[in-house]
Order: structure tokens, then C-alpha cells, then sequence
């Protein structure tokens, strides 16, 4: 398959060569279109999930806010608005210390010498592979009753919460800021040390600045990860830490309320302003690389 | 070296000799990056290995409530040992007396219900049978009541069904192997363990839709992401960037986000139902809450896990191997099935072995989108855990779940290399 089609194409190749675009041209439209839809479908001013005529002739007078308004409470429930601040106390909470201990093990881990390397590796990627309602069924029994002692005091707290997702977020951190560390220059750290700078000092004056942005993608990641969560809230949280991943989840599965447009849309722009992040990140990340010898 | 470093070891500036100044040093570097990962390697073995374990810990303890069963009934498991199911007899006074002590503490404790409970998971009457007997047997005087037999038998003439009988002894154990069996659709009778009639065998079932739903939702994203792989990997790279975008969006959107939007277009009165009665149809597509609705999100939500590992493999592939080929005589067809296709066979390895790992597991898009006939196993097991309170046996699905997504993650690591996953 040729990126472009040359003069001396053939009637048969320039049909294959078409058809071949219109597939692609299909399956992007298939990847992108769900995700778009709803946010037009969002300033429906009726409470439906589809196109009302007034919103296909373009009138003003189909579209509205209303969602929204509902979303931030304007109905009196503020369930939304809730369930939104628990999300942004937990997300934060579970990146922090998933970056933390991702980054040191991270770099502990591209070591020279390490024993075990693989096996940790493995271990450490678990979280990502494991399904989360086996995670979490597991995390509720050790909460609630690990291995018949007694009670850990976790389940449906704040704490359990934040531990069980900064579990969940681990592995997209190891994998990004090792990503970042194997091209990472270790003869600038010796050439720290050599003019006088002790470990501590190397660390967050040489090596972080340059480490940083695949530290920053992997937070990105982690964040997004308990953002996103919603199996271990509903097993191991309580009425008390309802996300807003919970609470969309609930709305689904019962009553289908259109605010639900609203939230989607919001969290589309949120992950929009994520990936143009991630990826000025990853660019300049490159360009440091090109920087540095080898 | 030379020979002469055989007899007189090299030594170091500090003087000893220098193989044991260089072990030192490796030992000390080995020791560094050990300190480093061992925050990590302790959090992760307390907040996921600690939990999985007791999660199997779960699948064969023999609990009610949160109380061993030989704890809550201890003179009905010493007392029933001796009883054979098999000589077609109900157990000796003594078993029945010691059900009325047990029974008798369980009730002041209200422990007998989840006794009930417990035993109701082996054969279904036991809940209301326990239940029934609890406040008439706490006011039996258990010193001077005798015989216990036949006034268990007034309450209750099950109280004389050899199967519950045996049922009781099958699990009167710190460990039970009985929530595997539920899991396996298989049953202790007193002729031994058998499966359940087939039309019963529903975790069979649920395990076979679940594996075939994935391979085939796995298939659907090879069929459909290869395409998109291949172009996005033979357009110049300032195209491929900006059409990357659109399949990374997708990655970062939430999943929850992807699902509702799934769950709204499908709809009888959704989007692509409206569009299709536009177009001229009559019948409504049923979409939603079934296999088809459960593929075509699923195949949309993975899609992206199997583009991405396509692409870095085909990104690698010279364009020029292909154009070799074809001014060798070869057709289209024998160009990229010989040259081309071969060389892409570890990223189709990689991404087939990742999305359909990740399909096994899921649990949201099916609850939502599934209706009747699309869950999964995770669904049951959700179901098992939060509805039905049968921890064990939710337990013992989890553990055959986990069984087969660790085999495939073993698979995975010799083939790609779980350090070489790639994110984006």
C-alpha cells in the first residue's frame, strides 16, 4: 500500500487504492463519531438522546444549557456536584502517591544491576492486567476481613479508596517514566557527583528536570486511571465516596437521565486538554533526547 | 589478562584484591536499586497481592458470615463424623442433640440465619429450615428434652432428609471445596460428585459466551485495525500524527464516557435507529441490550490497544521490502500475504494477546449494554458478590478468572515483553 498513488497506477490498483481509504476513512469515523455525537446531543433542550427537528433546522430554540445547569445543581439535586468534588479529592491523592513510589521504583528499576528485574517488572504491571472486579472483590475481603483477622478499617473510607486506585495507577507510571529513564544519559548523574553534588541535590537538579515530562505522563495516566475507576468505588467505597464515574455508572444502569449528555461532554474536554498534554510532552521529551549523546 | 594475574591477584587503589572490590560494588549497586523499588514492591503487596490472596483464601474457606463453620457448630461437625450418608439412615440423637446445642447458641448470637444462608448454597431449603428452628430450639431445656430426633422432625419433616444431612457433613470443614464446585456447575450428591443437569449448567455457559464474545471482539478490532495501522504506518508522518489523534482520543476518553455514548446511540429511540428509519426501513434495529449491542461497543473501547501495537511493528517495516517483492513479479496478493503480513505477525501477537486479555475482564460495558445474554463472567461475579452475598463462590470465580488471564499474561510476557507495553 503506497501513501500515494502513482501516475502509472493501474484502473484495478487505483479502485484498491480507494476502497482501501474509504475502509480506513469507515473505521476512523467509527472510532471518533460515538465520541463526538454527544457532545452536540448535549445542548438538547428536551430530554431525549437524539436529534429533535428543531435541533436538525438549526434553530436556536432547540438547543439550551439545560443539562448543564442540571449537572451543576440547578434542579436542587447536587448529587453531580458531589460526586464531582469526591472524584477531585481522590484522584489527586491516588496520583501523588502512585507517582511517588512509581518513580523511584522506576528508577531503581533501570538500574544496571537489579535482581529479579523481569519478575518485578511483571509484578508491578499486574494491576493493569489483572480485571478490576477480581481486584476489587479482593480488595473488599482484606479490608473488610483479611485472611479472617481482623478488621482493617478501610472499607468504604476515603483511604481504602485512594490506596485501591493508586494500586490501579502504578503500572501506567512504571511504564511511562521507565519509557522516559532508558534514554535517559546516567553519565550526567556521575558527571553531578563528580563535581560535588550529593545523590538528593543529582536527583531533583539533574536528573528530575530531565525525567519530568515522562513522570508528568505517567501522573496524567494515573489520574485518568482513578478518574475513570469505577468497580473498586462500587465495591470497596460507600455511599460516602460516590465518584463521578459512580455516579454516571448508577444513572446508566437505572434511570438514564440526560444530564448524564452534560457529563460526558465534560469529561470529552477534559480528556481532549489530557492528550494535547501528554503529547506537547512526549514531543518535547524528544526534543531533549535529540539533545542529549547516544 | 595475562598469566601473571593468575598468581598475584589485580588489587584496587584501597588494596584488596579487585574481584572482591568489584563484587562489593555490584552488591552495593544491587542494593540501591533494591531500596529504590522496595517502597513500591511493599505498597503493591499490601494494597493488590494481600487482597488477591485473601480473595483466594476466600474461594475455599468454609465460613457463615465471618465465622468458620467448625467454630459455629462445633458438637454438630464432632458428633456427625461417625454418621455414613450412604447407609441410607438419618444421623444418631447425638448429631440431632448437638444441632439443638449449636443451633440454640447461633440463635442467642443471630448467627442462624447466616448458618441458613451458608448451607441454602448447597441445596436451597436450608435458609428457611434454619430460620424456622432457631427461636422454637433456644426454648428447648437441652438437658432434659430428649430425645432431639423426633422433636426436630415435629418442627420440620426436612430435618430428616438424608441429603441435607450429608450436605452438612460434605462442609463441615475449616475449607470447603464446594464453591469450586458451584463454579465448575457440579454437585455433591450422596452417590458422589457429578455435574448438574446440562440445561442447569450456567457458569459453563457464562465461560464459554465469555471467551467466545472476546475472541470474537478480538478478531473484530484485528479485522478493523489493521487497515488503520497499515495507512497510519505509510502516510508521511506529519499525516500519520494527526490521524494518530484520532485514535488516541478514543484511548483517553473515559471508558464510562464511551460506553454511555454507545448505550444512547444504540438506543430503540437512539441516534442510529432514527437515522435508519430516515433511510427508508421500517423495523427498528434491536441494538442495545444484547451480544450485538455488547461487540460494537467493546470492538470501539479495544480498538485503539490493538491500532497502537500494529502500528509501532508496522512503522518499522521498510515500505521498500513491498515494492522489492512486487518488481520481483509478485502479485498484490502474494506481495502482502508472503512479504508483508509476516512481518507484522508479532504486533498482531501483541495486540490480539492484550485486547482479548482485557476483554475477559470486563464488567462495565457488558452490565450496561449486555441485557440478558451479553454478560460476562464478570457480571456474575459482580452479581454472586453484591446481590447475592455468596462471597465463596464469587470468590472461586474470581479465582478460575484469574487462572486464565495470569496464563495468557505469561504468554504475553514471553511474547512481547511486559517491559516493552507501550502506552500511546
Amino acid at each position: 500500500m503506497a501513501s500515494r498513488l502513482p501516475i502509472y497506477a493501474t484502473t484495478g490498483q487505483r479502485i484498491w487504492f480507494y476502497t482501501f481509504r474509504l475502509i480506513c476513512g469507515l473505521v476512523f469515523f467509527y472510532l471518533i463519531f460515538p465520541i463526538l455525537i454527544i457532545i452536540p446531543l448535549s445542548f438538547n433542550a428536551e430530554n431525549f438522546f437524539t436529534f429533535t427537528p428543531e435541533m436538525l433546522r438549526l434553530d436556536p430554540e432547540g438547543y439550551s444549557l439545560k443539562h448543564y445547569r442540571d449537572f451543576m445543581g440547578a434542579n436542587g439535586d447536587y448529587s453531580w456536584i458531589q460526586a464531582l468534588t469526591n472524584s477531585l479529592i481522590i484522584a489527586p491523592l491516588a496520583t501523588l502517591l502512585a507517582v511517588t513510589l512509581g518513580t523511584l521504583a522506576a528508577i531503581g528499576l533501570t538500574q544496571p544491576h537489579v535482581p529479579f528485574r523481569k519478575q518485578i517488572t511483571a509484578l508491578l504491571i499486574s494491576p493493569m492486567i489483572v480485571p478490576l472486579i477480581i481486584t476489587s472483590a479482593g480488595m473488599f475481603f482484606f479490608y473488610s476481613r483479611p485472611f479472617g483477622f481482623s478488621d482493617l478499617g478501610l472499607q468504604g473510607t476515603y483511604a481504602g479508596v485512594v490506596l485501591a486506585h493508586a494500586a490501579l495507577g502504578i503500572p501506567f507510571v512504571i511504564i511511562t517514566v521507565t519509557a522516559t529513564l532508558s534514554s535517559f544519559d546516567n553519565s550526567l548523574t556521575r558527571a553531578a557527583a563528580n563535581m560535588g553534588a550529593n545523590p538528593v541535590t543529582t536527583f531533583f537538579r539533574v536528573q528530575m528536570p530531565l525525567i519530568l515530562p515522562g513522570v508528568i505522563s505517567g501522573g496524567l495516566f494515573a489520574f485518568i486511571t482513578s478518574f475513570d475507576e469505577v468497580v473498586v468505588v462500587l465495591l470497596v467505597g460507600s455511599a460516602g465516596q460516590k465518584t463521578l464515574p459512580w455516579q454516571m455508572f448508577i444513572g446508566l444502569r437505572e434511570q438514564i437521565s440526560p444530564t448524564i449528555l452534560a457529563v460526558a461532554t465534560i469529561l470529552v474536554v477534559i480528556s481532549i486538554a489530557l492528550l494535547t498534554t501528554v503529547e506537547l510532552l512526549r514531543r518535547r521529551s524528544e526534543r531533549m533526547r535529540g539533545m542529549t549523546p547516544g | 589478562m595475562s598469566d601473571a594475574s593468575l598468581d598475584a591477584p589485580v588489587l584496587s587503589a584501597d588494596g584488596k584484591p579487585l574481584k572482591q572490590s568489584l563484587n562489593q560494588a555490584l552488591r552495593k549497586q544491587k542494593i540501591r536499586a533494591l531500596i529504590l523499588i522496595a517502597p513500591l514492591l511493599v505498597f503493591v503487596m499490601v494494597s493488590f497481592v494481600a487482597p488477591i490472596g485473601s480473595m483466594l483464601m476466600r474461594s475455599v474457606q468454609n465460613t457463615a458470615g465471618v465465622d468458620y463453620i467448625p467454630d459455629l457448630m462445633p458438637n454438630v461437625v464432632a458428633s456427625i463424623k461417625d454418621w455414613d450418608p450412604r447407609s441410607g439412615e438419618t444421623p444418631p440423637e447425638e448429631v440431632y442433640r448437638g444441632m439443638a446445642i449449636d443451633l440454640a447458641a447461633a440463635f442467642e448470637n443471630r448467627s442462624h440465619t447466616q448458618l441458613g444462608r451458608r448451607f441454602n448454597y448447597e441445596s436451597p431449603g436450608f435458609s428457611s429450615l434454619f430460620r424456622s428452628a432457631g427461636r422454637p430450639v433456644s426454648r428447648w431445656d437441652l438437658e432434659n428434652d430428649g430425645p432431639f430426633k423426633e422433636k426436630f422432625l415435629d418442627l420440620n419433616d426436612d430435618w430428616g432428609n438424608i441429603e441435607y444431612w450429608a450436605s452438612i457433613k460434605a462442609n463441615s470443614g475449616y475449607y470447603t471445596t464446594s464453591y469450586f464446585l458451584a463454579a465448575f456447575d457440579a454437585e455433591r450428591t450422596s452417590e458422589g460428585i457429578r455435574f448438574k443437569d446440562p440445561d442447569q449448567r450456567i457458569y459453563q455457559k457464562l465461560m464459554l459466551r465469555t471467551l467466545g464474545l472476546s475472541l470474537l471482539i478480538t478478531f473484530c478490532t484485528l479485522a478493523l485495525g489493521y487497515p488503520v495501522a497499515w495507512l497510519l504506518a505509510d502516510l508521511p508522518v506529519r499525516t500519520s500524527n494527526l490521524l494518530l489523534i484520532l485514535v488516541l482520543l478514543p484511548f483517553w476518553t473515559s471508558l464510562l464516557v464511551r460506553t454511555s455514548a454507545w448505550k444512547i446511540l444504540l438506543q430503540d429511540q437512539g441516534v442510529i435507529n432514527n437515522f435508519w428509519v430516515w433511510l427508508g426501513f421500517a423495523e427498528r434495529l434491536p441494538l442495545i441490550n444484547n451480544q450485538t449491542g455488547v461487540i460494537i461497543a467493546m470492538t470501539h473501547i479495544l480498538l485503539p490497544f490493538m491500532i497502537l501495537p500494529l502500528y509501532s511493528v508496522m512503522k518499522t517495516i521498510p515500505p521498500s521490502y513491498l515494492r522489492a517483492a512486487k518488481s520481483l513479479g509478485a502479485s498484490n496478493w502474494t506481495a502482502f500475504w508472503r512479504v508483508y503480513f509476516p512481518q507484522t505477525t508479532a504486533g498482531i501477537g501483541a495486540g490480539a494477546l492484550l485486547v482479548f486479555i482485557l476483554a475477559v475482564g470486563y464488567f462495565i460495558t457488558p452490565e450496561l449494554v449486555g441485557g440478558a445474554d451479553g454478560t460476562f463472567i464478570s457480571n456474575r461475579i459482580y452479581f454472586q458478590f453484591a446481590v447475592s452475598g455468596n462471597w465463596g463462590l464469587a470468590a472461586a470465580l474470581g479465582t478460575l478468572m484469574l487462572v486464565v488471564i495470569l496464563v495468557l499474561y505469561y504468554i504475553y510476557d514471553k511474547l512481547v515483553g511486559v517491559d516493552n507495553v507501550k502506552l500511546g
